[in-house]
């Protein structure tokens, strides 16, 4: 029997499947549980009522956002994380191969300072954004005025933060990756360099013709799980260093940050979970496309 | 080292490189000490020479009015210790045993369980249903608990911890169990040990996570008893008079003094973030670990 023999299996292994337990547990009420929410923006929800009263609307939610903010915040959502994952790209395997030129002390010290901005939280570069771009007293503004340039009013006008933001996000992550792209070139085998040099090859000619064509297995790896994620807006950033100012939503505002606010200062629940809804739905085709090349590219590090 | 082998003859690029990185090196390390240094500047200065790395005269007036009444910033190092502390340890337990359970390869359903993991990273409800079963179904909201439990289990740790146990040789568990070894016993006894680097790196970015996480306050916590150390920074950015109310009691301490509200902010944040950005270092080498094998294996 079928049955006899699963219940054969499970006892045999019980205290293995006790071992995961608490945390399959913890995945089903906090990862689970909230999956009944993909129903949520079809309902008019009212909190007296609960789910299963409250009534059916249709798409309604979901016409609404369209109408609405919805291209806002998918244009800035995607535009923020392109530039992000192209910015940090550049930035990191420049940096990676220059480290891999260095002696290690050397390479000791700048991974070390470099990786400085990494532990602090969003909140915390607020403050330290805050001190540079306050516009009465910080200190980009002091630098601007010595020069006999006017003081810009960094936190009034939109136009200013898209540049502001990749800045910031670029500081915070550019160590990150460094030691990502550092650790792929360690890997790559000596003997290729030593050989090319004595044929004479020139720095660059090393690094065009070694180092970036060995690297590039890991560059595609890197990037295509950053686009799997190019729909979600990091919310500690977004809401924080723009200090959710609404004279800044224009560039400033995510679906992220979008749907706390829906949520939690307009109390408008339907168009929260309709955003929230698209944001998942989108995010999962998207990370299905991006496992698919993984594993075109390199099915070692397919997901699944 | 590939250093040695391609370095003679090419000091330009070295230079150049050296330019480069100690140019970005600093642009990493002066805005911390330009927000040390607006705390330790007096109100005067700052209208005078706006925020400065080189204030006319070191100026502790700040610090005196947060330490005449710490109150609300002990309270949140509590907080923030205690989530932490408890927070991590439980996390660490619970994400380790279940990656040793998707490791043994001889477990018939550790493929399912690991499915059942990597699924929670591909679909979500959003947020709005996370939020209504934790404050609605679960009562969790304005507990301490509620900045613990929804990040025990983080499917991205699981799989970098997963990463640490595959180096785990399949004759070391079977020898375990030969002896008659329970299946906890061969866990705590010989797993655990064994996998000790990795689990100490997990641990050290769950701590991190913990340590840095406003979020869960900011959708959960009204209740000032549970205003976490980033969480109060961040009330005090969004509302000047916060921090004013915060420290409300010190005005009748420091009488005649004005509450330098430019610098008071600044010297909280340091207060608040301080002591963990000289742990953090010591510790970048697990760090590096956990980050390589999280990209390369995960």
């Amino acid at each position: 029997m079928r049955s006899s023999s699963f219940i054969k299996t499970f006892m045999r292994y019980r205290q293995l499947f006790i071992l995961s337990l608490p945390g399959v547990l913890l995945l089903f009420v906090f990862s689970y549980m909230p999956l009944y929410g993909i129903l949520l923006p079809f309902k008019d929800y009212k909190i007296d009522l609960g789910f299963w009263d409250s009534p059916w609307v249709g798409f309604d939610n979901f016409k609404y956002l369209f109408s609405q903010d919805a291209w806002r915040i998918t244009r800035n959502t995607v535009l923020y994380n392109v530039a992000f994952i192209v910015v940090l790209l550049i930035v990191a395997v420049a940096f990676a191969l220059m480290l891999n030129e260095m002696r290690r002390s050397s390479v000791k010290f700048y991974q070390t300072v470099l990786f400085l901005p990494y532990f602090l939280s969003f909140t915390v570069v607020s403050y330290i954004f805050l001190a540079m771009f306050d516009m009465e007293h910080g200190l980009v503004n002091t630098i601007l005025e010595w020069f006999g340039k006017d003081a810009v009013l960094w936190y009034n006008d939109a136009k200013y933060w898209p540049p502001l933001l990749v800045l910031t996000y670029v500081w915070k992550n550019a160590g990150y990756y460094t030691i990502i792209y550092f650790t792929g070139l360690l890997g790559i085998n000596e003997e290729y360099y030593e050989a090319a040099r004595v044929d004479g090859a020139s720095r660059w000619q090393l690094i065009k013709s070694i180092s970036l064509p060995l690297l590039k297995p890991l560059i595609i790896l890197m990037v295509l799980m950053q686009v799997g994620k190019i729909f979600v807006g990091n919310f500690d950033m977004f809401y924080q260093i723009p200090r959710d100012s609404s004279l800044l939503y224009a560039t400033t505002d995510v679906i992220d940050t979008y749907v706390y606010r829906s949520l939690k200062s307009l109390g408008d629940i339907g168009m929260a979970s309709a955003a929230g809804v698209y944001q998942s739905i989108v995010g999962l085709v998207l990370v299905l496309i991006v496992n698919g090349l993984i594993r075109k590219f390199d099915s070692e590090n397919s997901v699944f | 080292m590939s250093s040695s082998v391609i370095n003679r003859g090419f000091p330009v690029f070295k230079i150049i490189s050296h330019i480069i990185l100690l140019g970005f090196s600093l642009i990493c390390i002066l805005p911390l000490i330009l927000v040390v240094s607006v705390s330790l500047s007096s109100e005067e200065s700052i209208m005078k020479q706006g925020y400065s790395l080189n204030p006319e005269k070191i100026d502790f007036t700040a610090y005196k009015f947060i330490f005449a009444d710490p109150g609300q910033l002990l309270t949140s190092y509590g907080v923030t210790i205690f989530v932490c502390i408890v927070g991590t340890i439980f996390s660490i337990i619970i994400t380790t045993m279940l990656a040793y359970v998707m490791s043994r390869k001889d477990y018939p359903y550790a493929q399912k369980t690991s499915l059942y993991v990597f699924l929670t990273m591909l679909v979500s409800g959003g947020l709005v249903p996370w939020y209504i079963i934790i404050s609605r179904v679960l009562h969790m909201s304005d507990t301490i608990w509620v900045l613990i439990a929804p990040y025990l289990v983080m499917p991205m740790f699981v799989l970098i911890m997963k990463g640490f146990m595959s180096d785990i040789a399949p004759a070391i568990i079977e020898s375990g169990k030969l002896d008659g070894a329970s299946e906890y016993r061969v866990f705590f006894s010989i797993v655990v040990p064994i996998t000790l680097p990795g689990i100490v790196t997990v641990s050290l970015f769950i701590l991190l996570m913990y340590w840095n996480d406003y979020y869960l306050s900011l959708m959960f916590i009204q209740n000032s008893e549970y205003v976490s150390l980033q969480f109060l920074l961040w009330r005090i950015m969004s509302n000047a008079d916060y921090l004013r109310n915060s420290v409300a009691a010190s005005m009748g301490l420091l009488q005649g003094v004005a509450m330098p509200d430019q610098s008071a902010r600044m010297a909280i944040c340091v207060l608040a973030a301080g002591p963990m950005m000289f742990i953090f270092p010591f510790a970048n080498k697990y760090f590096v670990k956990g980050i390589t094998v999280g990209s390369v294996k995960g």
